[in-house]
């Protein structure tokens, strides 16, 4: 797998990213917030952070920079796009994921290790979830992760199988304890945990590693069909 | 030098001699005396600034001088000592490890958001001037008592500053300390300590060596915000501290992370061309040029109309003082310039030449074509020598008698103690930092001490602050070992090898002689300590005055403490492991209550006489549990302080499934005791005997670890049950945060 990590000034969980999939053995490299150009990759991550001091709503000032429009066109073509948490607030408002992220419920920054659930485990980035039992612990390094959408929307994302992760308790006051949650035609992801943080035994947790897992049987599997 | 005044409406030189405006400043008159004398002449306006910043104590350290003079600070590992932006140990493999405490108690105080924010962003700009990657900060905190609103207020803005500030700067915040105390409701203490790593090859040290060389001015640009911060912390508060607002800074962590990326990023590619590195910190452009000078034995010249400025007609004393933040001088070879330019505009930021280095010894300044400061490099940053007056203050002269507890009901005191704010959980604040980010944070907050691994190598850095101000209050210099001896306790019982130590000395007016004894003595304990566990004192900070209305806080030297892992396996955890180990307390215990927890609780204070410790007996304990450790025949650490062997025993249960049943051969309330020196630890039971053969420490086998929440204790006054669940509600349930 070719993976491109976006760079965008003040991220900050751009080398947690690099790292864990250095780990799965992908091909990972940096790119910065001016590239226009993502057409040699096969999936694109948007890591966590603070871009550009998110001192307007977060990612709303990131959605214009210019790497935007090749995520925009990677999406468009299929391959896969990941947003963790500012990666996630950043794909919905640059409309690439519908609903938004607001301040947490009790306002503050929480950083966490949280129950999840994983509520669709068809998806290119959940498929390797294959214990039934489904909950799953991840971190999450958060102060506006309360995600909200209209009620149609939500309705919509539940009847299509958009909705891939909820908390497992009322975390943040998202709309029916959502987390991460998919596009329409499922290959552009946006979740508020981090599954890059959960990828070493040293550091006490793996339940990030299917996701990985998850991403690179998607690609394989999608090589072998083309081929 | 007129041309100045006609445009700035500053007093002459004249009028400065006749009004004394520097007196507001800190500078005293015997100082400007002596500047008179030395300079020939009368300074002007911006000298006159320039040396009351520099003079103060929070610049020169002029007044705790001759007790930081006596720290030890060399050994086999140290490659920076004290007077850089941080010290350096040798790690092992081309590696070093960077690492200081730094104090913002009086700006926390005033505007608690920002003073701790900035606090945070302070430290780390002393860390990457130095070439190292920040990997850690830490906090330790003091408050008064949590039920007054006051407090409240600062804690709320103390925590989100520093969430604020570390969360988006994206360098984790892995452990420290929050305590509470009456003394400290009127001055606050917010001390942060930073940590990073550099390979040896890359160090920066802040001097301004060879003449021509350029100076470059990179960063923020300077507005006139935080103007006196400096002479602001080196006076006492009066409980009317609105008036001092403009002395505090505003920080803002997406710039520094772009100055503190490309910092790194220039001195990784140019390192060469670049001679030194300072933050613009306390006393800003001035303390960094005028000390790169001094350090270098060079002079400096400035041409202050090229320094990057925010605000409009600004002086050049405006310019010199202020405080703003996320600036950093760089001194460049001549020449080389563009290229370390070009490093820092590529990331949007200010990189203008400002000056260069001269062979005078002069520190020269001009602006608008007019030279508006010239003075002697090494006048401006030798403040006069002082002589400090000690006097043993009179509550340690006669000492109350000893405290002995009575314990009634031992299930309502272990949860009352659990409850305590200062042993309480604080797992509600510390989840407002971002403890994981950089995806090494190997033990997060909540153990003894934190532990951060090296990422492609096998080591890991422990590291922690610590400090018992009771014991300090109670006798300076026995509370200054059991600082350093605590901290000590905290890394080993990860696994971890100490190697060296930062600390804040946190004091009430040094002009007072019994304030000054107290710092003295606290000092000699700390050194003395240090030598026995052979980590030397390699950075810090003094912060005096802690006092608000002629009320100083408790003495409290804060010791920050590293620690180094060789191997990741060794890493310990406080928490108990399987049913069936073996528990053991390892150190003697005696009935050690003055100064404790439990007569806070009991009595509402603290007071009596701190017996002497046993420094070699200390040394072989922490020995024994680090072989142990080494060795992999312990499975679990916890260093027992506040509280003594009933809290570590709980907080070894919480967050597992286990319990225990123990036997002690004392009454109910020396589980309450806290004779320093002490480990709880558990190992596997067939491990036993090799264990104990290999102890070279007094211990007691107080029983198991047992499969199932029962937490049974028996002692000389029999066996009580413990419900496991509701000590642990005490223990998490006795803080939680509740923003206003």
């Amino acid at each position: 797998m070719k993976a491109a990590v976006i760079q965008f000034p003040g991220s900050n969980c751009d080398f947690d990213m690099y790292y864990a999939l250095q780990d799965f053995g992908a091909d990972v490299q940096f790119v910065t917030e001016k590239s226009t150009d993502l057409s040699a990759y096969d999936a694109v991550f948007l890591p966590g952070g603070f871009s550009y001091g998110d001192y307007l709503r977060t990612g709303a000032v990131a959605r214009f920079a210019p790497v935007m429009t090749a995520v925009q066109k990677m999406a468009a073509t299929g391959k896969l796009v990941v947003g963790v948490c500012n990666g996630f607030q950043i794909l919905t408002e640059a409309g690439m994921l519908p609903g938004q992220l607001m301040m947490n419920q009790t306002p503050g920054f929480i950083c966490d290790e949280v129950k999840l659930t994983i509520t669709n485990r068809q998806t290119a980035f959940t498929n390797q979830y294959i214990d039934a039992t489904t909950t799953i612990k991840l971190p999450i390094a958060h102060g506006e992760g309360r995600y909200v959408a209209d009620d149609a929307t939500v309705r919509m994302l539940h009847e299509n199988g958009q909705v891939v992760l909820t908390y497992a308790t009322d975390v943040n006051g998202s709309v029916d304890q959502i987390a991460g949650i998919t596009n329409r035609s499922g290959n552009v992801i946006g979740l508020m945990p981090h599954p890059e943080r959960a990828v070493e035994t040293l550091l006490g947790n793996t339940d990030g590693r299917p996701f990985f897992e998850s991403l690179l049987a998607t690609i394989i599997t999608k090589e072998t069909v083309e081929a | 030098m007129t041309a100045l005044l006609a445009t700035t409406h500053e007093p002459t030189p004249a009028e400065i001699a006749a009004t004394k405006p520097y007196q507001a400043w800190g500078l005293t008159d015997e100082e400007y005396m002596l500047i008179k004398q030395t300079l020939g002449r009368l300074p002007n306006y911006t000298e006159t600034g320039l040396f009351a910043a520099m003079w103060s104590e929070h610049v020169s350290y002029k007044k705790s001088k001759p007790v930081l003079r006596t720290f030890w600070s060399t050994n086999e590992r140290v490659l920076q000592g004290p007077g850089e932006g941080a010290g350096i140990l040798d790690i092992g493999d081309g590696q070093a490890v960077v690492f200081k405490a730094e104090s913002h108690n009086h700006p926390s105080a005033v505007e608690p958001y920002e003073g701790a924010a900035t606090g945070v962003g302070g430290i780390l700009r002393d860390i990457f001037s130095m070439g190292a990657q920040p990997i850690a900060v830490l906090d330790s905190l003091r408050f008064g008592e949590l039920t007054d609103a006051r407090t409240q207020h600062l804690l709320n803005g103390v925590i989100d500053g520093i969430a604020g500030y570390g969360n988006a700067i994206g360098i984790p915040t892995v452990g420290g300390e929050i305590g509470f105390d009456p003394v400290y409701q009127g001055n606050p203490l917010v001390n942060v300590m930073a940590v990073g790593v550099l390979d040896q090859e890359r160090m920066q040290v802040g001097r301004a060596d060879g003449s021509g060389n350029t100076v470059l001015y990179v960063g923020a640009k300077t507005g006139r915000d935080g103007i006196h911060g400096a002479t602001f912390a080196s006076a006492e508060f009066s409980s009317d501290a609105e008036q001092d607002r403009s002395a505090v800074q505003v920080g803002d962590p997406f710039l520094e992370k772009l100055v503190m990326d490309a910092t790194l990023k220039a001195i990784q590619q140019f390192g060469e061309a670049i001679v030194g590195v300072q933050d613009m910190g306390a006393a800003g452009l001035v303390s960094s040029s005028a000390e790169m000078a001094g350090k270098a034995g060079m002079g400096i010249h400035l041409q202050l109309d090229n320094v990057p400025q925010r605000e409009t007609g600004m002086t050049p004393y405006e310019l010199m003082l202020s405080e703003s933040q996320e600036r950093m001088l760089l001194v460049v070879t001549k020449g080389h310039e563009a290229a370390v330019q070009a490093v820092f505009q590529e990331a949007n930021l200010e990189a203008v030449v400002i000056g260069e280095v001269t062979a005078t010894g002069r520190y020269e300044l001009t602006w608008h074509g007019e030279t508006v400061a010239d003075l002697p490099v090494n006048f401006l940053t030798q403040s006069p020598k002082q002589t400090m007056e000690q006097v043993k203050p009179a509550r340690l002269q006669d000492p109350a008698p000893d405290f002995t507890p009575h314990v009634a009901d031992l299930t309502t005191v272990w949860q009352d103690i659990l409850a305590q704010p200062t042993v309480a959980s604080k797992a509600s604040l510390f989840r407002h930092f971002d403890s994981m980010v950089r995806t090494n944070t190997v033990i997060k907050p909540g153990g003894d001490a934190a532990v951060v691994r090296l990422r492609g190598t096998k080591k890991a850095l422990a590291m922690t602050t610590d400090v018992n101000a009771r014991f300090t209050y109670l006798d300076p210099y026995i509370g200054g070992q059991r600082a350093v001896a605590e901290a000590a306790g905290n890394i080993i019982a990860t696994g971890a090898l100490p190697i060296g130590i930062t600390d804040c000395l946190n004091f009430g007016n040094p002009d007072d002689p019994a304030i000054y004894y107290e710092l003295a003595q606290s000092v000699a304990g700390i050194n003395e300590m240090a030598r026995q566990i052979n980590t030397p004192i390699i950075s810090g900070n003094v912060s005096l005055y802690n006092e608000t209305d002629g009320a100083a806080i408790y003495p409290t030297p804060m010791i920050g403490m590293v620690g180094l892992h060789t191997d990741t396996a060794d890493i310990t955890t406080i928490s108990f492991k399987q049913p069936d180990d073996v528990i053991y307390l390892l150190g003697d215990t005696t009935a050690d209550f003055n100064g404790s927890e439990l007569q806070q609780l009991q009595t509402g204070a603290i007071a009596g006489r701190l017996p002497g410790l046993n420094r070699d007996k200390l040394s072989a304990t922490q020995q024994s549990v680090l072989a142990g450790i080494q060795q992999g025949l312990i499975a679990s650490a916890h260093d027992l302080a506040e509280g003594g062997l009933a809290v570590s025993l709980a907080e070894s249960t919480f967050g597992t499934p286990f319990g225990f049943d123990v036997t002690v051969p004392w009454t109910d309330s020396w589980l309450f005791s806290e004779t320093p020196g002490r480990f709880l630890v558990t190992v596997p039971a067939n491990a036993v005997d090799a264990f104990e053969t290999r102890l070279d420490t007094t211990y007691l086998r107080l029983g198991t670890v047992t499969h199932d929440d029962r937490l049974v204790v028996t002692t000389a006054d029999g066996t009580v049950n413990l419900d496991k669940a509701r000590l642990q509600e005490a223990y998490e349930g006795a803080i939680t945060w509740q923003r206003s």
